[in-house]
Parts: structure tokens; C-alpha cells; sequence
């Protein structure tokens, strides 16, 4: 073998061959290509929002109607007639859908995460698991339509609603919607508890239900707490179900005195029709609202305040996993 | 020459008849001298399966009281599956099934009538990867007492349960820290802490010392040998030097899940009835 030949051999460049580059290109453009959509989405958001606000029309170049901020967070009537451009009411609409629907989701999620993980045999799992993903799979228009159809007729047998549309059936089939998450998430995140902890404690001479609540469920609590952000942020955005079970009547609600905040957490206030964020930006749409009106534009001032929101969350979400994310190794 | 091997040699160099594993000379163990322990477990004809292979065949042997039993034998020979039938920890296999009696002061484990989380409550154990739960030192050792009610003079129980175990100098100003904080080393002495918390009459070991370096290990061979004032002290290993070392009695289990040998640790090693049992100490097979 000659020496020439070895060397050459080693010396040839695979690394910058035009393939390569080629396909390194080509990776890197789709890569690019989904960041900027999604940064010229919230551009344009912001910009179109700011075309709402007096304080910064100006600075966008509009010179028609506009609305304070004073007006959009503190004004206590949603309504599109008059200057009511209140976003809080809606804001208050959608926290109801997202309290009720975490007081369902959250413990239903839990314990079937732990049925799954922990109780469940091999083959019930291979069924369960499935079916959970499938419930996860239903669009929300059939969630909304089974919401009027059987939700609230229920409700009205139980407690006596007026109407078709409120606040309460939102809250169970968004419930609903967002349980299979929690399940899912949180099954995942106890799956990954490492087996030689439950070893541990069942050799201490725990019960089944001492591992699975003292054992398993602290271990895996990060990924436990990231499911109930994903899931609240999943109903914070949450649009059809909650049009069609809570209806398009704007509430009305007071951001500055406190019994509109108590009113929250009174059980009376959700057997009412209630409008959410996204219930209103439908409204929105649908209705006759034509390209660069004040009430046009409103659209993107909430749905700029619901994406921070949803922001936040997943951030949040994020924080919480890496904070209290457990080094087993 | 005849004492310079070393146990994790055994599967090379070991020539002619020598022993690749000595006796210590003036070794700690040597409870012998106290007489005969009374019996506090004992096999009668115990078969393991799982599903349809078997994994001990008929084994029936007496484990003496507050004395170190060490259990030796390669790789899946049973040892371990000898050990985990003793608490019943099989019971979380689904595949495994028992036959035999495995009795505990007289009683059979396997009784009908017989709590496997009661008996679990009186034969602690400690496990070859440490495995401290995610939460404080003190919750850990207290969380044994917590289950069992018994939470009265509780700091008490816990800094008594961390000396026994030699580590409380170390954590005494750290008890809130997570147990996952300290070394390897210390994290088994936290789980052997956590185990004898309670009181338990046995304490079951499988190969506690196997994930540890030789600093470690040694810690972990002085505390099981005052483990044994108070403790009956079950232990598998697949170091030989270490059985040798800490035990009082030494089963050897073959492949095939057979005890092949049960006697006084020195006899094993010094003067073995079984020739295969020979072999496999002096390093020709396993």
C-alpha cells in the first residue's frame, strides 16, 4: 500500500461535500421557516392590536376610533355597540371556564393517571390508554354540540337553568376535553418514576395506595403540575366547545370592586350564559364586522391579551418542570 | 500467593488447587463462639417459577437469629430470588409462583391468613442501587415510622436509626437536604438507616455493596457486622472476599436455582462438602 494513497484517503472532505451542504441548507431552512411564521404572527398581532389603543395609534399611523387602555382593562361592559370595550368581563368568562374546568379535570386526570400507572394491569392499560388518546382526538365542534344537547339539559333536570347556553356546561365539557391530558401527562411522568422507589417502599411495608400517594405522586410532581398547565391553558384557548355550550351574551363585571372577583366562585353565576375571549372573537368575526373598524380591530387587542396569557402559562409550565425536576442518577 | 487474589478475579488465574479466595485471618465474625442461634427462618422445600422456569428447586435451609447468612452463588442461580420470597417480595411479580413453606418464627409466609405488608413491616430490606425516596434525609428515615404510626419521640427514633447506620455525623446539620444530595455511599447507608428505623426482627441485603466503590463498601461491611448485636442480617452477594469476610453462615446456590452448600462461612470456604461448590470458590466456573 502506498503512503500517497493512505494519506489521500484521509484527507478527502465529507464533511463540506455539496450534499451536505445541501441538506444542511435545506434542514435549516424548514427549521427557519416555522420560527419566522410563528414571529410574524405575534408581530402582526401587536401591530394590528396597536392600531386599537389611542396611546399608540399614532404611531401606526391611524387616525380613526380608538379606546384607552383605561377603557380595555377596567371597563365593566363587553359590547360592541356602544363605547363598551371592556375586555375584563371576557377575561372573567374564560377564568370561570378555566376554574371549572380544572376542578373536574385535575382530580379526574390524577387519579385515572394513577389508576393507569399503578392498579392497572398490563392488558386493561393496553386497552384504557387508547381510549384516552382517542377521547383526546374528538374535534371540539362534536364536544360543543353533545355540551347543548346533553350537558345542559341535565343541568337544567338538576338545578334548573334558563336557556340553552351556560357558563357551567362550558366548564364540564371543557372539563372533559382537557382530561385525557392531565391523564396522559401525568401517567407519563409517574411511568418514569424509576421502579426501584416503589421497590423501597412496598419493602418498608407500605400499602399499594401509601406508594402510589407517598411515593409515586411526589415523585413525579413536576410532571404532574406541567399537565395541569398544559390542560388550563388548553381551556384557557379552547374556542368551539365553549361558544356553543356557554353562548355569546357578554356578562357584565366590575375589574375595580371586589364582589365582581367573589362572584367568581359563586356557584349560582355559572348556571348563566357567560362570553369568553375566544367565544367573543368569534363573535367578532362572524357578525358583520367589517376590515378596519374599531370593532375589527378589538379583535386583535383580545387576542393579543389571550396570547400573553397562554404565554405565560407554558412558560410557567416550563419553570415548574425545570425547578422541580428530580436527578434520580 | 494464596492470599493475594482478590474475589473479582475469580474468573481468570486461578490455577492448581489454591483457594482464589481466602479466609481472612483474624476477621471481625466470629459470633460462633456465643453458641447455637435459634432458628428464625427456615425453607422447607421452597420452589420458585417464573412463569415456567424455575428458579429455586426445593430448598429448605435454617437462617440462624442475629447472625450474618450470606448467600453466594453466579448469576441467576436464585440467591436473590431466595432473598425476595423471605418478604414476599415476589408477590409484586406477577409471573411468579411459590411452592414450599418459607417459615418466620414458625409461621409460614405464605399462609393464607399472612399480611405480606405486615411482614414486610418486620423484615426491612436494602437494595443493591441505592434508592432513597425524593425527599429529606429525616423524611426518609422517618418514613417507615410515619406508615407504621409510630411517630411519637420521632426525632429520637430518626437520629437513632442514623447512627446506628454511621452516617448521622455526617447529615446531622443537613437532615432537610433531599436524600438524592449525598454520595452513593451515603445514600445506602440512608436506605439501611431508613430500614432498621423501625425495628424490624430481619434485615434482608441484595448486594448492598455492589454499586459502591471499595471506601464505600468497607463502611457498609463494619456496619453490617454491628448490625448483627441486634439484627439477623440476610445477605446476597456475588463477592465472594465480602461473604467470607462479614458472614457467620454461607449458602452457595448454583445455577439452576440449587443449594448446593450451607454451613459456617469457614467451612465453605476452607473445606467444602461439594466438589462443584470447590470449584466455584476456587474461581473454575462462575
Amino acid at each position: 500500500m502506498s503512503g500517497d494513497s493512505s494519506t489521500e484517503a484521509l484527507t478527502r472532505r465529507t464533511q463540506n461535500s455539496s450534499r451536505e451542504l445541501l441538506a444542511k441548507g435545506f434542514f435549516f431552512g424548514c427549521a427557519a421557516l416555522s420560527v419566522a411564521t410563528t414571529l410574524s404572527i405575534i408581530g402582526l398581532l401587536t401591530f394590528e392590536a396597536a392600531k386599537f389603543f389611542s396611546i399608540t395609534a399614532p404611531l401606526v399611523g391611524i387616525d380613526g376610533p380608538t379606546a384607552t387602555l383605561t377603557e380595555f382593562f377596567t371597563g365593566s361592559e363587553w359590547g360592541l355597540q356602544g363605547p363598551n370595550l371592556g375586555v375584563m368581563p371576557l377575561v372573567a368568562v374564560t377564568l370561570m371556564v378555566t376554574i371549572g374546568s380544572g376542578l373536574i379535570a385535575i382530580p379526574l386526570g390524577v387519579a385515572t393517571a394513577l389508576y393507569l400507572s399503578e392498579y392497572a394491569s398490563e392488558r386493561a392499560r393496553s386497552y384504557l390508554k387508547p381510549a384516552l388518546e382517542v377521547l383526546a382526538g374528538v374535534p371540539s365542534i362534536i364536544y360543543g354540540i353533545f355540551a347543548v344537547a346533553y350537558i345542559t339539559p341535565a343541568l337544567d333536570a338538576l338545578f334548573g337553568v334558563d336557556g340553552l347556553f351556560n357558563v357551567a356546561s362550558a366548564c364540564i365539557v371543557v372539563g372533559i376535553m382537557i382530561l385525557p391530558m392531565v391523564a396522559s401527562v401525568s401517567e407519563d411522568a409517574m411511568q418514569a418514576v424509576p421502579d426501584d422507589l416503589r421497590q423501597a417502599g412496598y419493602g418498608m411495608g407500605a400499602t399499594k395506595y401509601d406508594v402510589s400517594t407517598g411515593v409515586v405522586v411526589p415523585a413525579a410532581a413536576s410532571g404532574i403540575f406541567s399537565s395541569f398547565i398544559l390542560a388550563l391553558s388548553r381551556a384557557i384557548g379552547e374556542t368551539m366547545a365553549v361558544t356553543l355550550a356557554g353562548g355569546s351574551l357578554a356578562r357584565e363585571f366590575d375589574p375595580t370592586s371586589l364582589s365582581s372577583y367573589l362572584s367568581l366562585f359563586d356557584p349560582e353565576s355559572y348556571l348563566e350564559p357567560g362570553m369568553t375571549m375566544t367565544a367573543a372573537m368569534i363573535q367578532l368575526l362572524t357578525g358583520d364586522v367589517t376590515g378596519g373598524g374599531l370593532a375589527y380591530r378589538s379583535l386583535f387587542a383580545v387576542g393579543l391579551v389571550l396570547f400573553v396569557i397562554t404565554l405565560g402559562m407554558n412558560v410557567l409550565s416550563d419553570l415548574i418542570a425545570r425547578r422541580y425536576q428530580e436527578d434520580y442518577q | 500467593m494464596s492470599n493475594g487474589n482478590q474475589a473479582s478475579d475469580m474468573s481468570e488465574g486461578s490455577s492448581g488447587d489454591e483457594y482464589a479466595v481466602s479466609v481472612p485471618e483474624g476477621r471481625g465474625r466470629d459470633r460462633d463462639a456465643d453458641g447455637e442461634a435459634s432458628t428464625i427462618i427456615e425453607s422447607r422445600d421452597l420452589s420458585v417459577w417464573y412463569n415456567d422456569e424455575q428458579a429455586l428447586q426445593s430448598v429448605s435451609m435454617e437462617i440462624p437469629e442475629k447472625r450474618v447468612t450470606a448467600m453466594v452463588g453466579p448469576s441467576g442461580c436464585g440467591k436473590s430470588t431466595y432473598l425476595r420470597s423471605i418478604n414476599r417480595m415476589n408477590d409484586l411479580i406477577d409471573a411468579a409462583r411459590v411452592e414450599g413453606e418459607m417459615l418466620f418464627n414458625g409461621k409460614n409466609v405464605y399462609d393464607d391468613d399472612v399480611d405480606p405488608v405486615a411482614l414486610r413491616r418486620r423484615i426491612g430490606m436494602v437494595f443493591q442501587q441505592p434508592n432513597p425516596f425524593p425527599k429529606s434525609i429525616y423524611d426518609n428515615v422517618a418514613y417507615g415510622l410515619r406508615l407504621q404510626d409510630r411517630t411519637e419521640n420521632l426525632d429520637e427514633k430518626v437520629e437513632e436509626a442514623l447512627r446506628k447506620a454511621a452516617l448521622w455525623d455526617e447529615v446531622k446539620d443537613q437532615l432537610d437536604q433531599s436524600g438524592l444530595d449525598l454520595s452513593g455511599g451515603q445514600q445506602q447507608r440512608l436506605c439501611i438507616a431508613r430500614a432498621i428505623a423501625v425495628d424490624p426482627e430481619v434485615v434482608l441485603m441484595d448486594e448492598p455493596a455492589s454499586a459502591l466503590d471499595p471506601v464505600a463498601t468497607s463502611k457498609i461491611e463494619d456496619l453490617i457486622d454491628e448490625m448483627a448485636e441486634e439484627f439477623t442480617v440476610i445477605i446476597v452477594t456475588h463477592n465472594m472476599q465480602q461473604a467470607a469476610r462479614i458472614s457467620d453462615k454461607t449458602a452457595v446456590f448454583l445455577t439452576g436455582g440449587e443449594l448446593v452448600e450451607f454451613d459456617d462461612t469457614d467451612k465453605v470456604f476452607e473445606n467444602p462438602e461439594n466438589d462443584r461448590v470447590e470449584d466455584y470458590i476456587t474461581g473454575k466456573f462462575g
